[in-house]
């Protein structure tokens, strides 16, 4: 009996002994915390995917609360939304963007851009990149083995089997640029998504000369320039026997797609054309022949 | 017992069905490619316009740093152009192009085939001579000559080695080189010695090919200070650091060069480089090549002028074989696979072999079952299947820690992987990646 007595009475002396401790080096070394950092990391998407330039959706709240405005401060996988409860939580006035998208600069599937040797390698592109300029002759183009689907944290990227391109989801891409890093081609760029999604871009990063870059691929971009002059803004400039079109300048007004003769301007999300009358006496010419 | 490395290593077969053929000179192409980047460092600056006539030996592309090396025009003819070209490395290239008209040498060039013993030169003028005929090594590697000649201060070279070892399967150039040009070596070998103040010079040769170690055993007995070491046959012993541990039992400290303890290593055709430099001012703008293969009709060693397309040597030797499957660059272990017959032989070529189809494609890929081969053989003592992941997995602090940088991409542990996992791929990728993150470091 007595045992178990002091047994009681020596524990319960010293669980009171810990918690004074405990309660005293809480207090002593207590963090205050600002508490609109867990508010505002409470509206962010929370996939930690970098794409604000901060390690993770954390990081990327504490920075707002440091900030004095939100200037600089976008997340863009979460988008305006998102940032207009970020903005409320912390008091401070929203900056709008224009929603953006990842574009995939080539267009050279398996069909227009012939294979020429066959890659045996790991499956992937940081590794082929290493070794050579790619299984076909564009040494510039994609290379389909998918470090971009293996980067994306939104699975808004596939490689489409039967062009061996990857896809961009427009629904899932939250344009934070994973997939630009891992590119070791630098073939992705984040661009405008545009009114109603519908964009213009060329796709195609081929520096080499036209002949070459032609002989290459079907749809490369050979550098001729008929594309800059159409277009009444300015929006295109050639530069390394390749055309690149601004989609700050750009007005959507396709003459440039029309233009290509290598059809590597691509029109995105465009209702069809309407035929000219021409056109359409033409189609029909070649049925009757 | 012969002398060799003790850590790791593998016995590839060795295939050498070239082995004593006489070295061939190659007709003159008619055109070449000349890359102004055929060496380790900066590439070199052009210095001849398109339209410039130029003759072989002539200076077209001048180095841009210490470590860099000038590039000489190999045949006479007309500038046609300055463009990228395809070459070894997989990629388009900045070449100097040139269609060739006969065949005019630079009036320096001493053309006689005599041999001349004159090591009556200061160390200085040496390496001033190596730099300027923008000689670089030979085995493969291609870092320039000229800065392994010197010495940095503070540090004292005891053993200049020459690699003779030639280790790789398949390749004979440099065994055919020591059977015919045996006594010129030697003297190239002095010189090196003389511009590094060495005072012993090794000769390292396998033991499979013994008619060469009876030869130079013969030859080098007119010199003072030079030894012919038979080594037992085991690869990567032609790896600088391996060479070094075989002959002086020294070790080269991670991440140190072989002047750390005392040693110099050059390839027997750079040894042969130098001889003609200095003796009969003569730039590198020709070397030999193997070109073999199993269906090869008549393999080979030929010496051909720096820019030839590959085609032309492959012709050389019988032609393509119907069942070809793959064309390598270099040796069977570290050589690289073109993707085009028109790439040009550069001053690393030291071998061409053409593989049949039978032997092109790579083994198929199955988990790693963690047998620990791999690491048995890396003759550096390091852990590729753990490189590997941690190359996947972007952990490169831990790269750095596990010494990936050491790795000299000898490829035994792929040649030895039961699970055909390629090891080297990933840490090949690893040691690029590491790199730019310690030069950002830096910077």
């Amino acid at each position: 009996m007595e045992i178990i007595l002091n047994t009681l009475i020596s524990l319960s002396i010293l669980g009171v002994v810990c918690a004074v401790i405990l309660y005293v080096v809480a207090q002593k070394f207590k963090v205050v915390e600002d508490p609109r950092i867990d508010e505002s990391q409470a509206c962010l998407p929370g996939a930690n995917c970098g794409g604000c330039g901060y390690p993770g959706c954390r990081g990327f709240a504490e920075a707002c609360v440091k900030a004095d405005s939100l200037d600089g401060l976008f997340c863009p996988a979460g988008g305006n939304e998102v940032m207009k409860k970020v903005a409320e939580v912390l008091g401070m006035a929203a900056v709008e963007k224009d929603p953006q998208i990842a574009v995939v600069r080539c267009n050279g599937s398996h069909e227009k851009r012939r294979k020429t040797t066959n890659y045996q390698g790991p499956t992937s592109c940081a590794v082929s990149h290493s070794l050579y300029g790619g299984d076909t002759d564009c040494p510039y183009g994609c290379l389909g083995l998918g470090d971009c689907v293996k980067a994306c944290t939104f699975d808004a990227i596939i490689i489409d089997e039967e062009s061996g391109l990857p896809i961009v989801d427009e629904e899932k891409c939250t344009s934070c640029g994973a997939c630009v890093k891992a590119c070791p081609k630098a073939i992705i760029e984040i661009r405008d998504k545009g009114k109603k999604s519908r964009r213009i871009y060329v796709s195609c990063i081929n520096n080499d000369k036209g002949a070459e870059a032609k002989r290459a691929c079907d749809v490369a971009c050979i550098g001729c320039g008929k594309c800059a002059k159409v277009c009444a803004y300015d929006a295109i400039t050639i530069e390394n026997f390749l055309a690149y079109i601004d989609y700050e300048k750009c007005k959507l007004c396709r003459k440039c797609v029309a233009e290509c003769p290598t059809g590597s301007i691509l029109e995105l999300n465009f209702p069809p054309r309407k035929e000219t009358v021409a056109q359409k006496e033409a189609e029909i010419n070649e049925v009757e022949k | 017992m012969l002398k060799t490395f003790p850590k790791g290593g593998v016995h590839p077969k060795e295939n050498k069905f070239s082995a004593g053929k006489p070295i061939e000179k190659l007709e003159l192409p008619k055109q070449v490619s000349i890359p102004v980047s055929q060496h380790l460092g900066a590439p070199a600056e052009p210095v001849v316009a398109k339209g410039d006539v130029v003759k072989a030996g002539q200076l077209i592309a001048k180095s841009t740093g210490f470590v860099s090396a000038n590039i000489h025009s190999s045949v006479s003819g007309k500038v046609a152009k300055i463009d990228k070209v395809l070459d070894t490395t997989g990629y388009k290239q900045t070449c100097i192009v040139i269609d060739v008209e006969g065949d005019e040498w630079v009036d320096t060039i001493d053309k006689s085939v005599e041999i001349k013993n004159n090591t009556d030169i200061s160390a200085d003028e040496i390496r001033t001579k190596v730099s300027a005929c923008g000689i670089v090594g030979l085995g493969g590697a291609t870092f320039p000559t000229h800065v392994k000649l010197s010495v940095p201060a503070g540090k004292t070279c005891k053993y200049l080695i020459i690699n003779a070892v030639e280790c790789e399967p398949y390749l004979t150039s440099d065994h055919q080189l020591m059977m015919e040009k045996g006594e010129e070596i030697l003297i190239g070998s002095k010189l090196i010695q003389k511009a590094i103040g060495a005072e012993k010079v090794f000769i390292g040769i396998e033991n499979n090919k013994p008619d060469a170690i009876s030869h130079m055993t013969e030859l080098s007995k007119k010199f003072e200070n030079i030894e012919v070491n038979a080594l037992k046959v085991k690869y990567p012993q032609g790896g600088e650091k391996q060479l070094i541990k075989s002959i002086t039992k020294r070790e080269v400290p991670s991440g140190g060069l072989p002047i750390d303890v005392g040693c110099v290593v050059q390839n027997v055709g750079t040894a042969f480089a130098v001889y003609e430099a200095i003796i009969k001012n003569k730039p590198l703008f020709e070397r030999v090549v193997t070109v073999t293969g199993k269906s090869v009709q008549k393999p080979s060693n030929i010496l051909a002028r720096i820019g030839t397309p590959i085609h032309m040597l492959i012709e050389a030797a019988g032609g393509l074989p119907e069942d070809t499957g793959k064309i390598v660059n270099g040796g069977p272990m570290m050589g690289k696979a073109v993707s085009s017959v028109t790439v040009p032989v550069t001053k690393g070529t030291s071998g061409i072999l053409i593989f049949p189809e039978s032997l092109a494609d790579r083994a198929e890929t199955f988990t790693c079952i963690r047998c620990g081969r791999c690491t048995t053989v890396c003759p550096m003592g390091l852990e590729p299947f753990q490189l590997k992941n941690m190359t996947a997995a972007k952990m490169y602090e831990e790269l750095q820690k596990e010494r990936a940088l050491d790795c000299m991409e000898c490829g035994s542990c792929v040649y030895t992987c039961p699970a055909g996992v390629p090891l080297l791929d990933y840490i090949r990728l690893g040691k690029a990646n590491l790199n730019k993150i310690l030069r950002a470091k830096k910077s």
